[in-house]
């Protein structure tokens, strides 16, 4: 369409908007960091299931401390770790709203792994957003459980040697091993079509929750650029070329039935 | 005369966090409070209340974070190595000014220690304990009937401050049976808490947080809380006096060696010393004061704990250099004997003699 031409009606509709459920301030998370575009589906779907209002957050330490800068909703901070049992305190005394825990890899799977164990044996009806970038971000990239073996991170300089330092910890796969989840789901911000993805597998656990389904989990594999050493471009390339081989994508658990 | 029941101290406080609108109770077993545990257990489900045995102390306290964010009244008991796991958890909930009540049935320490009950983490429940500027409120009953009222006026206390309080006993209060009468009274009003997260409807989302990077929040978080703290000082002191009106020998107790100290003075009384006892009921904030006054009209002030003296530096810091000290206790379990306690009374009360040869 020309500038000169005078928009019809049709043109004018809106085709996209800022969430309600997302405020109105530019990020200070660094340049193409994932945790923006996680912020943004999530106050996405939010929006879409109309449940702002009656939904509280919990953010631990680390960059996913910050949600509360940007989350149009109630949200309480938990300490290093103990994200879920927070969130458990609050979801078993207001069962009614919907909770939902925001946890980077060392919070969730390192300091947090029995929490986290635990509060999914339980079947809490929470959703946990694990977004998994495979290093630390805010205390200068160090190596997180999640770190990839041959990984170089300022705790494993010469890279992660599996012999004294473990391999990935592929959490999906863990937590699919218990009776009580509901819904495990590993996706990418590695492409357009993966954020599309990612919206959808959030859609599915907020959804779950709203009809006490049970726990969720969505595990959100996120590029990290200044602690992954590349530029926000190689950075997704590395998301998609070295993270999804060893993080395999796809739901590993479907309405409490583990997928074949 | 209104019925009295038979409990131990375990159940009573139990019994009282239910009376006193306990909406949400999160525990861990150990030793010697496990009677608390399956209390809660047996009777929270029972009204209605949330009751989660937790996967560990850490995750338990973390409950009741949660919990008290949503402006519930809730509780977590333990004893001490399992306190020591909760201290991270309470730096928190003293931050983000979290009402909630935490039980420590003290046993033997350090380390894994033994069962027998002690009162060796009186510098963990009074000066900290986790990280940070910060105070719990510490309540010392030395009855059942005490464990079950105090338990009550936690929780109020909580409200009233927005501030954690603990409930600092010990395994033999805690296991002991006695005859006590359970509060019958009205629920009590709990405060309206527009800081709580609901979800935020009609209204700005609210956040807890403790987190201040922004240049000078944390020191004005700070000093709000210092100015509370404040508060509580002037407003909270308690303590119970036993014959200190014509004391020549103050004896300072609290918990299961007040009771120890109130034999002895009886005691000491029957041999010709008259004896005291001032009782710290709050041990933060403590009564300071009090002690202060009372040192100018004693002759000698012995301080009973079943620690190696962990107490008596404040009662040294509200007493001063006036008047001299004496410590009886015992650790590891240990109870200090009666005898031994009025054999120190014994010795306060005695005029400092002179020395014979010059």
């Amino acid at each position: 369409m020309s500038p000169s031409r005078k928009p019809t009606q049709a043109s004018r509709r809106s085709v996209y908007h800022r969430p309600v459920s997302l405020v109105n301030k530019p990020t200070h998370f660094c340049p193409g960091c994932g945790h923006g575009t996680a912020h943004k589906l999530i106050a996405e779907v939010l929006d879409s299931l109309k449940i702002r209002e009656k939904t509280i957050g919990v953010a631990p330490v680390g960059c996913a401390v910050m949600a509360y800068y940007y989350l149009n909703c109630d949200i309480s901070e938990a300490a290093h770790g103990r994200t879920p049992a927070v969130a458990t305190g609050i979801k078993r005394c207001l069962p009614d709203r919907i909770v939902f825990s925001y946890q980077g890899d060392g919070d969730l799977a390192a300091i947090g792994m029995a929490e986290t164990i635990h509060a999914a044996n339980r079947g809490e009806n929470i959703t946990v957003i694990f977004v998994n970038n495979s290093v630390y971000g805010m205390t200068g990239g160090q190596m997180a459980p999640t770190t990839l073996s041959g990984q170089k991170t300022v705790t494993s300089p010469c890279g992660r040697d599996a012999h004294t330092m473990g391999s990935p910890i592929r959490v999906c796969e863990l937590l699919n091993t218990l009776d009580a989840p509901w819904h495990i789901e590993r996706v990418a911000l590695d492409s357009p079509a993966g954020v599309r993805k990612t919206r959808k597998a959030l859609l599915t656990a907020f959804k779950g929750q709203m009809e006490g389904k049970g726990y969720s989990l969505v595990e959100i594999l996120s590029p990290c650029p200044i602690h992954m050493r590349l530029s926000p471009l190689e950075a997704v390339r590395f998301v998609k070329e070295g993270m999804v081989p060893a993080f395999p994508l796809g739901v590993f658990r479907r309405e409490g039935k583990p997928v074949a | 005369m209104r019925k009295r029941v038979l409990m131990n101290g375990n159940d009573a406080i139990g019994e009282g966090a239910i009376r006193a609108g306990c909406e949400a109770y999160f525990g861990y077993p150990i030793t010697p409070q496990n009677e608390l545990t399956s209390y809660m257990a047996n009777h929270m489900q029972a009204h209605g209340r949330v009751f989660i045995q937790a996967e560990s102390e850490v995750a338990a306290v973390n409950m009741v974070f949660g919990a008290a964010v949503t402006g519930r009244r809730a509780m977590t008991s333990s004893s001490s190595p399992g306190i020591s796991l909760k201290q991270e958890g309470l730096s928190y909930l003293a931050a983000a000014e979290l009402p909630s009540v935490i039980v420590n049935v003290q046993r033997g320490g350090p380390g894994l220690g033994n069962i027998a009950p002690s009162q060796s983490d009186y510098f963990q429940a009074t000066k900290g304990g986790g990280h940070g500027d910060y105070h719990l409120i510490v309540l010392a009953p030395y009855t059942v009937q005490e464990m079950h009222d105090f338990t009550i006026d936690a929780f109020a206390l909580a409200d009233r401050y927005r501030n954690p309080v603990m409930l600092l006993t010990d395994g033999r209060l805690g296991q002991m049976m006695e005859p006590l009468t359970l509060y019958a009274g009205r629920p009590q009003k709990i405060p309206a808490k527009p800081w709580a997260l609901t979800g935020a409807k009609g209204r700005k989302p609210n956040h807890i947080r403790s987190l201040l990077l922004e240049d000078g929040a944390l020191e004005q978080r700070n000093l709000h809380l210092q100015a509370k703290y404040k508060t509580i000082l002037n407003e909270l002191v308690g303590y119970d006096e036993y014959l200190t009106s014509d004391a020549t020998v103050l004896v300072v107790a609290y918990g299961s060696s007040a009771r120890i100290a109130r034999g002895a003075i009886d005691q000491a009384r029957a041999k010709g010393v008259k004896a005291g006892l001032l009782r710290p009921i709050t041990l933060w904030p403590f009564p300071r004061a009090r002690i202060r006054q009372l040192a100018g009209k004693v002759r000698g002030i012995l301080v009973v704990e079943m620690s190696a003296g962990q107490m008596i530096e404040d009662v040294q810091l509200s007493a001063g250099d006036r008047v001299p000290l004496a410590f009886e206790g015992r650790m590891g379990g240990g109870i200090p004997e009666e005898s031994a306690v009025v054999r120190a009374i014994q010795r306060l009360a005695k005029p400092p003699q002179r020395s014979a040869r010059k």
